[in-house]
């Protein structure tokens, strides 16, 4: 353990950094921007490594949460409570290593306000982290809520064409289901008398509260993960949001209704949670290949991995209320690699859309023959994407799909067909744009990728392939409480039964 | 009755006394001295609304009373005056710019610092007839400085609108006090709470009659017609003071006189309570949508804000008003930072008021811009700005109290709200900028600061401010 509250360093020092930057990036516009960059990816650099001091000092033999910080704050059972256990610290770990690559892949992307962006990323980041390591509902909240306003900033100011239509549709959808979980909050709050969420876990609520908690949870992870129907604002956000904004939206916000799933639904509400889970699975399998087959027919590179990243995250849902630990294992093991694998995939579209600026599908074509590099980068991430053995993506939906089909059969089936369908539109997206003819005359000096875009992506190629054949130091992370999880989750559930068989 | 004369001390009411004699000293000087005074006057008053505020600190602490217990001064009523009295001060900074340009008049300190011994003198009525006596001295000085602008045509209208329609709410008002009068014998507040045991079709009425007036000085639905022409009409530094310490007192009544004079009949106020706040949440919510102009937004915004602020009287517990209390202060900070900012907003000494004009502000002027954004999302409720922290307090009271069908209209129409806060931010932030607008005078400046930074930072110490509204609200129960 450690003397120093690292867990709150590494929450805040993008802030301090977003704030050193304010005051140090002055003067005539280009170097302002220079000492910008420069300080942005310095800020998210040390950030990464103090992050990796808890991954160090984690003891991953130990469910319960570690590095934990109090502190008085709003006064009435409403504290300062930091801590992590190994369900947020993997999901830490990959914001903070996310982050400098979003800030690389802005390098030469943003050319206006690069001061403004800089320091959205970075009090997204800070923002992002504390979503995670909150072990405090309303200071949960607060975080959580709290990301909304750069990422609105994001989308709104360097975004595409229809940037205002997508960051206010953004905005709204996410607000009105959070809004409805605050309100469970003060229930919660006025029933136990606290908001700290170790002692809520211990808690045993009552059925009715579960029930109506359980909704208005679901209101808002279910808009954010984002679950069929409420999906739709995440292909026009993706879409016109500046290449770090998809990659951020794909591999973390993303990932907040997952862990919020995983951190409250299921153990808080664990009756609620077993009387729902046929409810979430219906609604997984229809995400899986309704979205499936919506990606088949797009024209726009983003929005159809948007419509991908949608299916993944019913395989993450499924996984979660299976209840099972290789549901939940698997669950948590397709966030990361999809936080891993739909990231690369955005940068993928980055590198051909600022040489071309135009994310058609049908505008390429023939790139192989120019980018041999970059056909091979994108060729794995496809795969991945797809699932393929050996790649991180087939771990997560094979536990997932394990953990599933010992529960609902019918629900494993429907998922697996899933599988089939993200091959085929995955693969002819990769076929329209790398494989074929060089015909089109913008492409004719297309140039392959740069060596920084190599630098950007050799840690994806690595991770992708590593936790694809030896998946275990993510599981192992996450194993022991991953375990308690689900034997509480069970418990709480069996009790129930068995009161109800006299 | 027996007239004890310790009764009648007048420490209690010392700082009432300061006020209303500094003020009219003011008035003398600037009498005599004619229109060359206006700043001075100006500062003075400032400096008098300082001292008042310490004196009102530094009075003996724990419950006073006095005039025969029909003036009282308790940690509740510090803490409003101290509010409101901040807000007024507040205004005659933001006024310089208008003081100096548009219209030289002195006695505009001196209505402020009127109004505002008014509103004091509301806080800490006990009893029917001195809540009546505040609420007509505020009111009085309030429909004049609403036409402060003499020349200007809107400014008239917007003080005549604002008299007429004030004189018939305060007429109602006080046929509501002569009802509970009537009906319960008494016009002391703890009296009648002694009386109206059960709920009796008269003390409802009075009830009812008695809360025209007082919701229709916080603009609180179906009473809220002239927020929108009065905010357009007057003067910009006025209509921030209308938007804040007016409220501040008029709620302040509100609060007290429904939890000490009727906590027996909660039951019926609640109903009446409760309708009016989801009435006002959603008028506020919808009505600003269609608005271009920033002053009429403001508007509609503030009945929006005044119904969510009802939400913590709704509960009717001490959660409550712990919850109305910190919202008060909350709102008051968020108000002056956005009027400030309207004030700033001037090209080439022409100030403009149509949303439309703000495009692209946050290339041109990006503290201003940001700061202004912040106070945006913060009237949004979105965390972890102090809207955020306000919205919550009273909400809170309400889950508490079981009432969950207006917590749950309270937190949508919240999300209505958001857009069209939203889509100001919008124009500031995604459109073409249209040129930059004047460097800001020192104080906007530094109202603007300060509201910004008790904006941002809020959620790192809300300590303070908790305490002191726990502190207040335990003094009515």
């Amino acid at each position: 353990m450690t003397t120093w509250p690292v867990l709150s360093v590494t929450t805040f020092l993008p802030t301090a950094g977003a704030l050193l930057l304010y005051l140090l990036a002055r003067g005539n516009e280009a170097s302002a921007a220079r000492n910008a960059r420069w300080i942005a990816l310095w800020t998210t650099i040390i950030t990464f490594a103090v992050s990796l001091v808890l991954l160090v000092h984690f003891d991953s033999s130990q469910p319960g949460f570690q590095f934990e910080e109090h502190g008085q704050w709003l006064g009435a059972a409403m504290n300062y409570h930091m801590g992590v256990d190994g369900i947020s610290l993997p999901l830490v770990i990959l914001t903070t290593s996310i982050l400098p690559f979003c800030i690389l892949a802005s390098w030469r992307a943003i050319q206006v306000r690069v001061r403004e962006y800089m320091m959205a990323f970075l009090v997204l980041e800070t923002l992002m982290v504390g979503t995670f390591s909150a072990l405090d509902l309303v200071l949960f909240y607060l975080f959580f809520e709290g990301g909304l306003i750069p990422m609105f900033l994001i989308i709104g100011v360097w975004g595409g064409p229809r940037r205002v239509y997508a960051s206010f549709k953004f905005f709204l959808y996410t607000l009105l289901g959070s809004v409805l979980m605050l309100l469970a909050i003060m229930a919660l709050y006025a029933q136990t008398g606290t908001t700290d969420i170790p002692t809520l876990m211990t808690t045993n609520l009552p059925y009715r509260l579960q029930t109506w908690a359980w909704l208005a949870f679901f209101a808002s992870f279910a808009v954010k993960m984002p679950m069929w129907p409420v999906h739709t604002w995440l292909p026009d956000a993706h879409v016109e949001a500046p290449t770090a904004g998809s990659v951020i939206l794909a591999s973390i916000l993303l990932k907040m209704g997952g862990y919020g799933f995983l951190r409250f639904s299921l153990p808080m509400f664990p009756l609620a949670s077993h009387d729902f889970a046929p409810l979430i699975w219906t609604l997984s399998a229809i995400a899986i290949i309704y979205t499936s087959l919506v990606a088949l027919v797009q024209e726009d590179m983003k929005k159809l991995i948007a419509y991908s990243s949608v299916a993944h995250m019913g395989f993450v849902t499924m996984g979660i209320f299976a209840g099972t630990v290789q549901g939940v294992a698997g669950g948590m093991f397709q966030m990361i690699s999809h936080g891993i694998v739909s990231g690369a995939l955005f940068l993928c579209v980055g590198v051909i859309y600022d040489r071309l600026h135009t994310r058609e599908i049908a505008a390429y074509g023939g790139l192989v023959n120019r980018m041999p590099l970059y056909a091979f980068t994108f060729l794995l991430f496809t795969m991945a994407n797809v699932g393929l053995p050996g790649t991180s993506g087939f771990i997560g939906e094979f536990l997932s799909l394990i953990g599933t089909f010992k529960v609902s059969v019918t629900t494993a089936i429907f998922a697996t067909t899933g599988v089939i369908l993200s091959a085929a539109y995955a693969l002819s997206l990769y076929r329209k744009i790398v494989f074929g003819q060089l015909a089109k005359a913008s492409l004719a000096s297309i140039k392959d990728m740069t060596g920084r875009e190599i630098m950007i992506f050799a840690p994806f190629i690595i991770l992708t392939i590593l936790f694809g054949v030896y998946p275990k130091p993510v599981l192992d992370i996450s194993a022991a409480s991953i375990h308690q999880l689900v034997e509480n989750y069970g418990a709480a559930v069996h009790a129930v039964k068995a009161a109800a068989l006299p | 009755m027996n007239l004890n004369v310790a009764d009648y001390s007048l420490l209690p009411v010392l700082p009432e006394i300061v006020l209303a004699l500094g003020a009219m000293a003011l008035l003398m000087l600037g009498a005599y001295r004619g229109g060359q005074t206006v700043r001075m006057v100006t500062v003075l008053a400032v400096v008098l609304l300082a001292v008042v505020l310490m004196l009102e600190l530094m009075l003996p602490a724990g419950r006073l009373t006095t005039f025969g217990g029909s003036f009282v001064v308790d940690d509740y009523a510090r803490y409003l005056k101290a509010v409101m009295l901040v807000a007024s001060a507040a205004t005659l900074v933001i006024s310089r710019g208008f003081l100096t340009f548009q219209a030289r008049i002195f006695e505009y300190s001196i209505l402020v610092l009127l109004s505002s011994v008014g509103m004091m003198v509301l806080i800490s009525a006990s009893d029917l007839i001195l809540l009546y006596l505040g609420y007509e001295l505020m009111s009085l000085a309030l429909y004049v400085v609403a036409a402060s602008h003499r020349d200007n045509l809107k400014s008239t209208e917007a003080g005549l609108k604002y008299f007429v329609l004030g004189a018939l709410s305060s007429g109602m008002m006080l046929y509501g006090a002569s009802l509970i009068y009537g009906f319960t014998g008494t016009v002391e507040f703890a009296g009648i709470a002694a009386a109206a045991k059960t709920g009796s079709i008269g003390v409802l009425f009075g009830i009812v009659f008695l809360l025209v007036g007082l919701c229709f000085k916080i603009s609180i639905v179906p009473f809220h017609m002239w927020t929108p022409d009065v905010y357009e009409g007057a003067p910009t530094p006025i209509t921030a003071f209308f938007a804040s310490a007016p409220k501040v007192a008029a709620l302040a009544m509100m609060v007290r006189v429904l939890l000490t004079a009727f906590p027996n009949v909660t039951h019926d106020w609640q109903q009446i309570v409760t309708f009016v706040s989801i009435a006002s949440m959603a008028l506020g919510s919808f009505g600003a949508i269609g608005q271009k102009n920033i002053k009429r937004l403001m508007a509609y915004s503030s009945i929006g804000h005044m119904g969510f602020a009802l939400v913590g009287l709704a509960a009717g517990t001490a959660q409550g008003a712990q919850g109305v209390l910190i919202y008060l202060a909350i709102y008051v900070a968020m108000t002056f930072g956005s009027f400030s900012f309207i004030l700033a907003l001037k090209r080439n000494g022409r100030s403009f008021e149509q949303i439309s004009d703000f495009a692209g502000l946050s290339r041109t002027n990006p503290y201003l811009a940001f700061m202004f954004a912040m106070l945006l999302f913060s009237l949004a409720g979105i965390p972890p700005l102090a809207g955020f922290f306000a919205k919550f307090y009273v909400f809170l009271a309400a889950i508490q109290a079981g009432l969950y069908p207006l917590a749950v209209i309270g937190v949508l129409t919240s999300v209505v709200g958001a857009f069209y806060y939203l889509a100001i931010i919008k124009t500031m932030f995604f459109d073409e900028a249209k040129g930059a607008v004047d460097p800001m005078t020192g104080e906007l400046g530094t109202v603007l600061t300060l509201a910004g930074i008790f904006n941002l930072l809020y959620f790192a110490y809300p300590g303070p401010l908790v305490s002191a509204a726990t502190a207040a609200a335990k003094s009515l129960f």
